[in-house]
């Protein structure tokens, strides 16, 4: 079934004024639950004005949107009960911790959803251990957090809310090597144990070949490719064409192939592309 | 070669109250020559972002000495020097633009240092034309893109007319193509304008570029030699939460699972001709 729908979506910023400017046109797709989807397109493409649509931060000026079979605009007073379904990780989220210690702003999503108090403290825990903060820092000011832990922190503040439908928008922007690769296990752990919809706006095809299954491709406020990661990643000259590189493995592996070595050039991690390479060099007891 | 930069037997430690103290650096020796290329890498916390500080008297030494061209950052009368002649650029261009106009935001520094209008003009031109952003002189920088932004700020450093501009992660917040964009800046400095740069990284692409590569953690240098013997190091660099390059990484992985090759690779070229030589290898045996 699909969890979010759109038909002939289209945002036009500033209409009807000189400053008029499309920022995406006749977006039509569909999103099945527990997708795992990766968002990718340069700066300006689109991406993030699209996942501001699937949970109601901003309405459509032309097409519809449709959250588990419901249009999202027919009812707009309920509009509230969208940001809790469909959780929002904004780029450098850590810059929206306020409270007082790490645990009452963790706890300020499941709060505004008038949950019980035992329920919110379990819920706080639980976001916590996900993401991997220990609970000793709980209560901490958040800002005595190094980087990636506010980071988590913040991340940790939308999984109390238990989201259907998780958007994360570059959610490893400016974290070293360790802290990029915590944040892509924790996430991708996460939506294996609880089966959640998870998609990642990411400016990294190398992330993204690691952790999703399917790449929506942005160019110029249109959708330009939505498939597998296998048959985006093969595109590899029209991705070029629209600014993004696919990852250095595979572009080591279709120059081979061209050479006219027998390597299969769709690899897209390095696990990938050393455990092709091991039985082809081994052969001949090498 | 003359050295530009000599940190001498420094130590340095953040203070939390009168008692409490977190060291950074200790027993810290560093010498950067005039005119090179030197690429700083470690985990976040590892005191790269600190050293940035203590090369232009921003932070000075609990003990030791920064000498900058020989005169030492902890002498008062020095300090104007110093500054001019070691520019700082930072992760985030929006805290570092302060005008709002392109040109006069560039003016700012020399501005303060009094020059005439006519010097004045020359510097703000010729640095705008350096970071590829002249024909933007009379833009709103705020209506910039990101790596444009950043190379505003670049060229705010150039009109200082400094020798030696330290770079910190000026990249992390900018996507593929703004990386480009900067790291084609950085290059263009230390190549044909003879800057000496220092660059501080989390990307271990961009690192690769320079002449040397200085890996720091826990405040020591663990590692410092050409980018080739650096990457080298798989283990070395893993072992302190740092990635190497995608090449670099397969050819390790292969070599591990007990395939031979007499070389490192940094790059696509180096991996495809090692790969290359190695199929062929294995055709003459059959």
């Amino acid at each position: 079934m699909s969890v979010i729908k759109t038909e002939n979506l289209c945002y036009t910023y500033s209409e009807n004024t000189p400053f008029e400017k499309g920022a995406i046109k006749d977006i039509n797709i569909e999103i099945q639950q527990g997708d795992f989807i990766g968002i990718i397109g340069h700066t300006g493409s689109g991406k993030s004005t699209l996942v501001q649509h699937f949970n109601g931060l901003l309405k459509p000026t032309a097409g519809k949107i449709y959250v588990d079979g419901e249009d999202v605009w027919e009812k707009p007073k309920e509009i509230m009960k969208l940001r809790f379904k469909v959780g929002l990780v904004f780029q450098y989220p850590e810059y929206q911790l306020f409270d007082e210690t790490v645990e009452s702003d963790i706890a300020f999503g499941p709060k505004n959803m008038g949950l019980p108090e035992d329920e919110i403290q379990q819920r706080v825990i639980d976001a916590a251990k996900i993401v991997g903060l220990p609970e000793k820092l709980l209560k901490k000011s958040p800002f005595d957090l190094s980087g990636g832990e506010k980071r988590r922190a913040a991340l940790a503040g939308i999984l109390a809310m238990r989201p259907e439908v998780l958007v994360l928008d570059e959610p490893t922007a400016g974290l070293d090597p360790i802290g990029r690769d915590t944040i892509l296990d924790r996430i991708s752990e996460y939506r294996a144990q609880s089966g959640t919809t998870v998609l990642l706006v990411s400016h990294s095809m190398e992330d993204v070949a690691k952790v999703t299954e399917k790449v929506l491709v942005m160019n110029n406020s249109r959708v330009a490719m939505y498939d597998t990661v296998e048959n985006v990643y093969s595109r590899a000259e029209e991705l070029a064409k629209i600014g993004l590189n696919v990852p250095h493995v595979t572009r080591i592996f279709m120059a081979l192939k061209q050479k006219g070595f027998p390597v299969n050039d769709k690899v897209f991690t390095v696990d990938q592309a050393a455990q092709q390479l091991l039985p082809l060099l081994k052969k001949e007891g090498k | 070669m003359q050295p530009f930069i000599e940190v001498k037997d420094l130590s340095f430690s953040y203070s939390l109250s009168e008692q409490e103290k977190i060291p950074v650096l200790s027993h810290f020796d560093l010498t950067i020559e005039k005119g090179s290329f030197v690429a700083i890498l470690g985990h976040n916390g590892s005191g790269k972002s600190t050293l940035a500080k203590l090369f232009n008297g921003l932070q000075l030494p609990d003990s030791g000495q920064v000498l900058i061209d020989g005169k030492d950052t902890a002498d008062e009368k020095n300090i104007l020097d110093i500054r001019k002649n070691v520019g700082l650029v930072f992760q985030n261009p929006d805290n570092q633009i302060v005008a709002t106009i392109v040109e006069e935001d560039v003016a700012f520094g020399p501005e303060n240092l009094g020059f005439p209008q006519a010097e004045l003009r020359r510097r703000v031109d010729e640095a705008l034309k350096a970071v590829d952003m002249y024909d933007y002189r009379k833009h709103e920088p705020h209506r910039l893109s990101g790596g444009q932004k950043q190379r505003v700020a670049i060229a705010g450093v150039i009109a200082m007319e400094p020798e030696c501009i330290v770079f910190d992660e000026p990249t992390a917040m900018l996507d593929p193509k703004g990386r480009q964009e900067v790291m084609n800046i950085i290059l263009k400095l230390n190549r044909q304008l003879q800057k000496t740069v220092v660059l501080i990284t989390h990307y271990m692409d961009e690192a690769a570029q320079a002449q040397r590569v200085v890996v720091m953690d826990n405040g020591k240098i663990i590692a410092d030699d050409t980018p080739h013997a650096v990457f080298a190091q798989v283990e070395l660099l893993k072992s302190v939460g740092l990635d190497v390059p995608q090449p670099t990484e397969l050819i390790y992985q292969l070599k591990k699972a007990g395939i031979a090759f007499d070389k490192d690779v940094l790059t696509d070229e180096e991996c495809l001709e090692a790969l290359s030589r190695k199929f062929s290898e294995d055709e003459h045996c059959q």
